[in-house]
């Protein structure tokens, strides 16, 4: 049966889903009354723990004298590679080891780690290592990388049509390379956990991760225990942003292993610089581009090889890239299409998954290189793109998959273009340039279109635990992790629907691998569409039996049963929900129930480099306004518009919070936040004072964000889409109006411009631009 | 100069007497001693606004500030903005119904801010460029600052 057909055609009335209800955790967050890792009380022998950091950025460890670390006061313990009694490694890959032994890769590796009584303590004992490094001539570049053909992974490419022969015959032909930058992830909660050790080699370890499978089975790897002596529980994250997937399994496993060999509780909270320093973030790239147009600036091919920085390891590599991969077409059908990607090998921290994971840098590339077709043909750029968009008899990817639904795309656009007033916009902004020589300004209507699903299929599953206590109340738990994007509070949505009983009678409990095991982390936009149905399959299950016994007790038939209002509606009776979950009890009718879900309908075979790796494809477009000055490269985005599409909202309030901090958030990778790592290694740009996320005043004070509110076409859960994700691209549309008021200065040349746009890349853009 | 040292001073009205070592910072000292966990630790060094309290009416980076420093001193703290039936205040209620938070991390801190705007500004309308200027030592992550903007407006604006 498909799910929720009844809603798609508006026949049913929600009473919970589909509401702007708050954050279930709202009321605590004002009052500070929410608790994260640091704030659970410390029983009594409680110990902290630090880590050691490798000074050298490459190199072999000739000497590491730890007995100035072991003298210093209140040192417990020091931790190194001999004391894991398991295998000292974080990763499935087997390359990123717990604690570095007898060689770095990058700087600020963890040599050893320190357990004191506290915190400070901790801290301070770290910094007296005595560490010798016969050090190496690291690798730091993607240039360098691909000198020294330094790889994590093999190349990999897929392709459509004869992209060569296509650039041959094209009228045109432009090339460029465009870097595009990393980025932290800066979660304002830093890595942190805390272990418990309990009897028998049992340990349960509190977590800020948004993958509590993957920590307990990493703990259990390094403890050399079974999975099943370790418990992972994990409340809220203050942030995480895909910062805390593979990342938060170091902290975790250092936490779990001092435990261990202490026998105490200990607690790790990564001290910011530490943080930056250690963890893993966006991967910068090198999009090396060439494109085919005509004179109309139709794309005849397009050709890109997308070169990441991978970092000292492979960690999520395969999948972001991959992603980059995907999205390298965004919206647009290329006849023909080579993708080619690298992933590098560097002596710097491993990059890891961060919010798009991959898609937006593959994304970027095909945007600039749509404003390079623009300004080489004189079309204006929301032309050129609508030109290129998939549509129903263009509609195959370059990976092979068909997009069903292209239409949705094209009308959002036109949507956005009208409500945004993009035509009269563009003229004013033409007239003002022509007359204003040193304040230039831009704009740019950009589109996204993300592909919906874990390309790793076996992660596409999730489970929910269900239980109905005999006061009707109702517990509600299942494998998704909350870092502030609402997921608990739509899972808890969906379940009160069920159950037709008020969302405060669902009590909303913290993530525990001991109640949903073998859960896949909290990602790839995929929290809601995965947990709700798995939670809503649970519930359904519950119901069915409370119908059962409700027809035999009452004599009904089971269509003569609804539940709304907290009521259970038999015929012409009416019982109470709590009344029918005590004679359920009394009757032993089975009021829990373990759900679960696999998302249908997806396959992705890599090596034939086809399928339909995705379920859906989430859209949204944005129109950004900006105005530059030409002789500082100080720059202000002064108004944006955004029309994004989250199907039929599971909660429109939650959404749009997610759009807009995912767009403001996107605004910093492309603008502020840059990532400098020095000559040797060391990244320069280690903590909030050097690196510049979005502030209040940043950000556009005229900002207009809107929902497409139509039914997903695919059957999710109540038709939404996920949201988590795609928004973040949307802050493309900043990046294409900077290039869009630089192109004024002389619109007969080609922008130079990589990413981050910071004023001084605007600057030496403009200069560049201003030389005759 | 680091045995510790006895400290006086009020936190959220309350008399505190208390010893501590010099070097530990007040949000540490809250944290731990008194076991106020709602100042949240984020960057450690005074950018991110996580930490901020009321010192003497005035916002401070309690993790920029010691312990000691604080001696004579009456501190206010996230914990006791809504009163004691646990009503909220109404920049709490406003950020609750403006959806401005989503982690909830950072928003301790912002609350504390725009109190300290709000005694300011004693009942006088702030435009909204006032409003994002002040805010803009509360660094957030998730929400893109836009409820956290709508509610400081609904009450100061």
């Amino acid at each position: 049966m498909p799910p929720n057909d009844s809603s798609l055609l508006g026949a049913e009335s929600l009473a919970v889903v589909s509401h702007p209800v708050r954050h279930d955790s709202a009321a605590l967050h004002v009052r500070g009354a929410a608790a994260y890792i640091d704030d659970i009380r410390e029983p009594q022998g409680a110990l902290h723990v630090a880590p050691g950091l490798s000074p050298a950025t490459r190199g072999r460890i000739k000497t590491l004298n730890l007995d100035p670390v072991r003298a210093a006061p209140g040192v417990v313990a020091v931790l190194t590679p001999a004391d894991v009694p398991g295998h000292n490694n974080t990763s499935h890959f087997d390359d990123d080891p717990l604690i570095a032994d007898g060689a770095v890769v990058f700087r600020g590796q963890v040599t050893f780690a320190v357990v004191a009584r506290t915190r400070d303590e901790a801290r301070r004992a770290a910094r007296l290592a005595q560490v010798e490094i016969e050090e190496e001539t690291p690798i730091l570049t993607i240039e360098d990388a691909l000198a020294a053909n330094a790889t994590v992974l093999p190349d990999y490419d897929f392709k459509i049509g004869d992209p060569h022969a296509a650039l041959a015959a094209a009228q045109h032909r432009l090339e460029g390379k465009l870097r595009i930058g990393g980025q932290e992830h800066f979660y304002l909660e830093g890595q942190a956990a805390f272990a418990i050790p309990g009897e028998s080699g049992e340990m349960l370890v509190h977590s800020s991760t948004q993958d509590p499978t993957e920590l307990q089975n990493v703990v259990a790897g390094v403890l050399g225990m079974p999975n099943a002596f370790v418990t992972v529980e994990t409340r809220r994250m203050g942030g995480a942003f895909g910062g805390k997937e593979t990342q938060a399994a170091q902290t975790g496993a250092l936490a779990a292993l001092a435990a261990y060999v202490t026998k105490q509780p200990c607690k790790l909270r990564l001290d910011r610089d530490d943080d930056f320093a250690i963890t893993g973030k966006r991967h910068d790239f090198r999009a090396d581009w060439t494109v085919g147009f005509d004179d109309e600036g139709r794309i005849a091919a397009y050709d890109v090889a997308l070169n990441a920085r991978c970092g000292c390891s492979v960690d999520m590599s395969p999948g972001v890239v991959d992603r980059a991969m995907f999205h390298a077409a965004n919206a647009y059908h290329l006849p023909a299409t080579n993708i080619m990607s690298r992933r590098l090998f560097t002596n710097t921290v491993s990059n890891t998954a961060f919010r798009g994971f991959g898609g937006p840098q593959g994304m970027l590339a095909i945007e600039r290189v749509m404003d390079a077709v623009a300004h080489a043909t004189g079309r204006d750029p929301l032309d050129v793109r609508k030109a290129n968009l998939y549509t129903a008899g263009a509609n195959v990817t370059p990976y092979g998959q068909t997009v069903e639904d292209p239409d949705v795309l094209a009308s959002l656009i036109d949507k956005l273009e009208a409500s945004s007033d993009y035509r009269a916009r563009r003229a004013q902004i033409a007239a003002w340039n022509e007359t204003s020589p040193i304040i230039k300004r831009g704009l740019a209507l950009t589109p996204v279109q993300f592909g919906i699903s874990f390309t790793l299929q076996h992660l596409n599953q999730a489970g929910a635990l269900v239980h109905v206590y005999q006061d009707g109340s109702v517990h509600l738990n299942h494998g998704g992790t909350e870092m502030g994007q609402g997921l608990f509070t739509k899972v808890a949505q969906v379940v009160a629907e069920e159950f037709g009983i008020p969302l405060d009678w669902v009590r909303i409990t913290a993530t525990n691998t001991a109640k949903v095991p073998n859960a896949s982390p909290t990602a790839a936009s995929a929290g809601s569409d995965l947990n709700g149905m798995a939670a809503q399959a649970a519930a359904r299950e519950i119901k069915g039996r409370m119908i059962a016994f409700a027809t035999e007790r009452y004599d009904a038939t089971p269509d003569q049963i609804r539940f709304r209002d907290g009521l259970v509606v038999i015929g012409n009776q009416t019982v109470p929900f709590p009344e029918l979950a005590k004679l359920c009890r009394q009757n032993r009718v089975q009021l829990s129930h373990a759900g679960f879900y696999k998302t249908p309908d997806i396959h992705w075979d890599r090596a034939a480099r086809t399928g339909r790796p995705f379920l859906y494809y989430a859209y949204g477009a944005a129109c950004a306004e900006v105005a530059i000055d030409v002789l500082t490269g100080e720059n202000k985005v002064t108004r944006v518009d955004i029309l994004h599409d989250a199907g039929r909202s599971l909660n429109p309030a939650l959404d749009i919070g997610q759009i807009e901090g995912g767009f403001v958030q996107g605004m910093g990778w492309l603008t502020t936040e840059e990532l400098v790592f020095d000559a040797k290694g060391r990244l320069a740009t280690h903590a909030p004072s050097t690196y510049k996320i979005p502030v209040a005043s940043d950000v556009p004070a005229d900002f207009r964000v809107a929902l497409l509110d139509e039914p997903n076409r695919a059957a999710t859960i109540y038709r939404s889409k996920a949201v988590g994700e795609p928004p973040l691209m949307l802050a493309i549309a900043v990046y294409s109006a900077l290039l869009d008021a630089l192109h004024s200065i002389d619109p007969g040349k080609q922008v130079q411009l990589d990413a981050p746009a910071t004023p001084e890349r605007i600057l030496k853009a403009a200069e560049a631009l201003k030389v005759v | 100069m680091f045995d510790p040292r006895p400290i006086k001073l009020t936190v959220n009205g309350k008399t505190i007497e208390a010893t501590v070592e010099p070097r530990v910072h007040l949000a540490d000292f809250l944290r731990k001693q008194l076991a106020l966990t709602g100042t949240h630790l984020g960057c450690e060094h005074g950018v991110c606004g996580a930490c901020t309290v009321l010192v003497n009416g005035a916002t401070a980076r309690a993790c920029l500030m010691l312990a000691v420093q604080a001696d004579g001193c009456a501190v206010e703290t996230i914990e006791s903005v809504a009163s004691a039936d646990g009503t909220l205040h109404p920049i709490q209620a406003a950020l609750s119904r403006h959806h401005g938070l989503q982690c909830g991390y950072c928003t301790p801190g912002v609350v504390m801010t725009l109190l300290e705007l709000q005694r300011e500004s004693a009942g006088s309308a702030l435009p909204e460029d006032k409003i994002r200027t002040a805010l803009s030592g509360n660094l957030c992550r998730c929400t893109g600052y836009q409820g956290m903007v709508d509610a400081a407006l609904e009450i100061l604006g």
